[in-house]
């Protein structure tokens, strides 16, 4: 596209977690909305800084390439690692307590996007005082929700710390196995709460789930496409966020591939590079790079399972397709509802698992015929996330490629940016605060890292310029 | 015959050592810890970390060394000579690259405990950031450069115990680093994973392959215990 005669407004930065972003988008002379896009400025490096390492570090290394769900990559390259062992079969006890680490912190991961960076603008409204939409105005007007938010996400953090050894980057998932079993002294601590967990994990889904149906006219067009959605699925179609088949689904709910082997992903899914963002833009190469793009998270694997094996979830799921008769649902801020479906489900996996012996077991490490390549694929809070290595006969590391979830998003984020920014800035110079907020609002539907510390505070450190084409100042907004 | 006693004082203290004693060994029986790195039973003392430095009459000796003498008054535990052994614990952190928060020694790692002890959470001089190698050419044991400190006990113990001089040091100055006797690497060595010297590393330099990780954060060596509360406590 010819930038002439076009005004470019910055968002920057929108703040990362680990990093940074901007959005950027090109106006014409009469205020149409041209292009928007949201960069990832940030450059990570940990797929060259891995190489050289000895294997058995990567889960407990490349964890630490975010702070928030760092059990997805422990468990990612852990899944890698124990393909290069030879491990392909857990014992029962490795695979259930990797599984309870897991659902811990889908568990902990989704409570936390919802109570304390959502909730603000699904209990106040976009276009709320933003020195009230924020978690300390949850706190002050819906106290005993707040309460509920901290205990869930510290029960899921707790259930880290039982099985990874620590809440932060833990060691607990080994290559082939794991290194501790579930005491019967930790078993009960969580056996107590348990039920109350459920019953607030309950509550919260109501919530969403009266926002979205109550709100539907308004947020159905909100940021929101036709795409095609991305998950693994256990063989009977089930939703997986451990352990599965890659299945790709189009808008309508055709099958693109299905039940796919993990280890043959680049098969299926290739990447592009961009001069303008250091995330990559992955893309189903059936499709090719122009219209391949797939979502990922909790919205795609609603979309792509059959049904979910636990009973309170799968009744939500239900009720949640019978809104698009069975057909995917398209609608961006529909996230939030199926992210608390996932987080119901969370919640009864660990109650299943809870009441499970093999979590005492004590065969806890398989090994066999070693390989020198393996993919881990797992389905993190934010969608699926694949771990690839190559390791030499000296076990060191030479190559590591790795396709977080917030990465597969990229260009879902950029649409759903770049709806918002159509319906609300064209044709009107001023940027307002609620606009801000409304690109957020459709970033934050995804739940992308960047999300994080933006908006919690009601100091969200966005600041916004807009330049006429001749690079002129001719308006800024901080706040 | 009974043993000779020779009596001394550490911080004031009474002491009886035996002939032929070091002041650490001493001290060890009395149930004081004198912290070290370099010192390794079984293997020849050599001073060469400073880390056990206690002053002797006022004057500055490395106790793994320094034997027992009747009457000789030991400052061990004092703000001056604490003082000194966080600087060189500190120096040797930011000597090397030690990424205690995935190094697969963390929680059994000597350098860590030590820092823990001492109550350091962040070293105060500027890290070097050397350029290091790692050699993972051996089938069973990986040498990561990067956490070495040079302590000597790997190369000692394969000589001393294993009697087979797998290790040796070669540079000198900030040059100086561990090296194997062999013209190319480690594999080319005789060394085995059931070698004293496979172990005898403080540190995450020299590691057995295959085994990181294995114990879980809290049931590791100084999860449980601070580093010389085993002496202490005897």
């Amino acid at each position: 596209m010819s930038n002439e005669n076009l005004k470019r407004v910055v968002i920057e930065p929108v703040t990362r977690v680990e990093g940074h972003g901007k959005v950027s988008l090109l106006l014409d002379k009469d205020n149409q909305v041209k292009q928007a896009r949201l960069h990832i400025v940030e450059f990570r490096g940990f797929e060259r800084f891995i190489q050289g390492r000895p294997y058995w570090e990567a889960p407990v290394i490349v964890q630490r390439l975010c702070g928030i769900c760092p059990v997805s990559h422990h468990l990612a390259a852990a899944k890698a690692m124990d393909v290069i062992v030879g491990a392909d079969k857990l014992t029962p006890t490795a695979e259930k307590m990797r599984r309870l680490m897991h659902y811990g912190q889908t568990f902990q991961s989704h409570v936390l996007h919802f109570f304390h960076l959502c909730s603000p603008d699904l209990l106040f409204g976009f276009d709320a005082d933003p020195a009230i939409r924020n978690v300390i105005g949850i706190i002050k007007k819906y106290p005993e929700l707040a309460k509920q938010g901290v205990l869930m996400r510290k029960y899921g953090q707790e259930i880290i710390k039982a099985t990874a050894g620590k809440k932060i980057h833990g060691t607990g998932a080994i290559p082939g196995g794991v290194n501790k079993n579930l005491s019967i002294e930790e078993r009960d601590v969580f056996l107590k709460d348990i039920e109350q967990m459920v019953e607030w994990a309950k509550g919260a889904l109501k919530i969403a789930k009266d926002y979205t149906v109550e709100n539907l006219d308004s947020i159905a067009s909100f940021g929101s496409f036709d795409s095609s959605h991305l998950s693994i699925v256990r063989e009977d179609g089930a939703l997986d966020l451990y352990n599965g088949g890659l299945r790709a689904i189009t808008k309508d709910g055709e099958k693109i591939f299905d039940h796919f082997n993990n280890q043959k992903y680049h098969e299926q899914i290739a990447e592009e590079v961009k001069s303008w963002s250091y995330m990559k833009f992955p893309f189903i190469k059936s499709i090719g790079p122009e219209n391949g793009w797939y979502r990922v998270g909790p919205l795609a694997r609603i979309n792509a399972c059959d049904f979910i094996d636990t009973p309170l979830a799968e009744a939500e799921r239900a009720e949640f397709m019978a809104i698009t008769e069975g057909k995917p649902n398209n609608i961006t801020m529909a996230y939030h509802w199926t992210r608390m479906i996932e987080t119901l489900h969370s919640i009864e996996k660990i109650r299943d698992l809870l009441n499970d012996e093999d979590l005492q077991g004590t065969d806890l490490v398989v090994k066999g015929k070693r390989r020198e390549e393996g993919v881990g694929i797992i389905e993190a809070p934010r969608g699926t996330l694949f771990h690839h290595y190559k390791v030499d006969e000296k076990d060191q590391i030479t190559m590591c490629n790795l396709i977080v979830s917030t990465t597969s998003n990229n260009i879902p984020m950029n649409t759903a940016v770049e709806r918002v920014a159509q319906e609300y800035i064209s044709g009107k110079p001023e940027i307002t605060e609620g606009l801000l907020n409304r690109i957020e609002v459709a970033i934050r539907a995804y739940d992308p890292c960047l999300s994080c510390a933006t908006h919690a505070m009601g100091q969200m450190p966005l600041i916004v310029s807009m330049f006429d084409y001749e690079g002129k100042l001719i308006d800024k907004k901080a706040k | 015959m009974s043993e000779k006693t020779i009596k001394f004082k550490i911080d004031g203290k009474e002491i009886q050592g035996k002939v032929g004693q070091t002041i650490l060994e001493a001290a060890e029986e009395a149930g004081i810890y004198i912290p070290r790195l370099c010192h390794l039973k079984g293997i020849t003392p050599h001073g060469s970390c400073r880390v056990c430095t206690v002053k002797v009459n006022g004057r500055p000796q490395t106790a793994c060394t320094q034997p027992v003498v009747e009457g000789i008054e030991v400052e061990n535990d004092t703000e001056e000579i604490t003082e000194h052994r966080k600087n060189i614990i500190d120096m040797l952190f930011v000597e090397g690259n030690h990424f205690c928060m995935f190094c697969q020694k963390s929680g059994n790692c000597e350098l860590q405990a030590l820092a823990y002890r001492f109550g350091i959470l962040a070293p105060k001089y500027p890290y070097q950031f050397p350029k290091r190698e790692l050699d993972a050419t051996h089938p069973d044991i990986f040498i990561d450069k990067n956490c070495c400190i040079l302590c000597g006990r790997c190369v000692q113990t394969s000589k001393d115990i294993d009697g087979k001089n797998v290790f040796e040091f070669v540079g000198r100055g900030p040059e100086k680093q561990l090296a194997v006797n062999s013209k190319a690497n480690l594999a080319g060595t005789d060394i085995s994973v059931t070698d004293k010297a496979a172990e005898a590393c403080p540190v995450g330099a020299i590691i057995k392959k295959q085994e990181g990780y294995a114990v879980p954060v809290g049931k590791r060596l100084y999860d449980i215990k601070p580093i010389g509360s085993e002496i202490e406590n005897k």
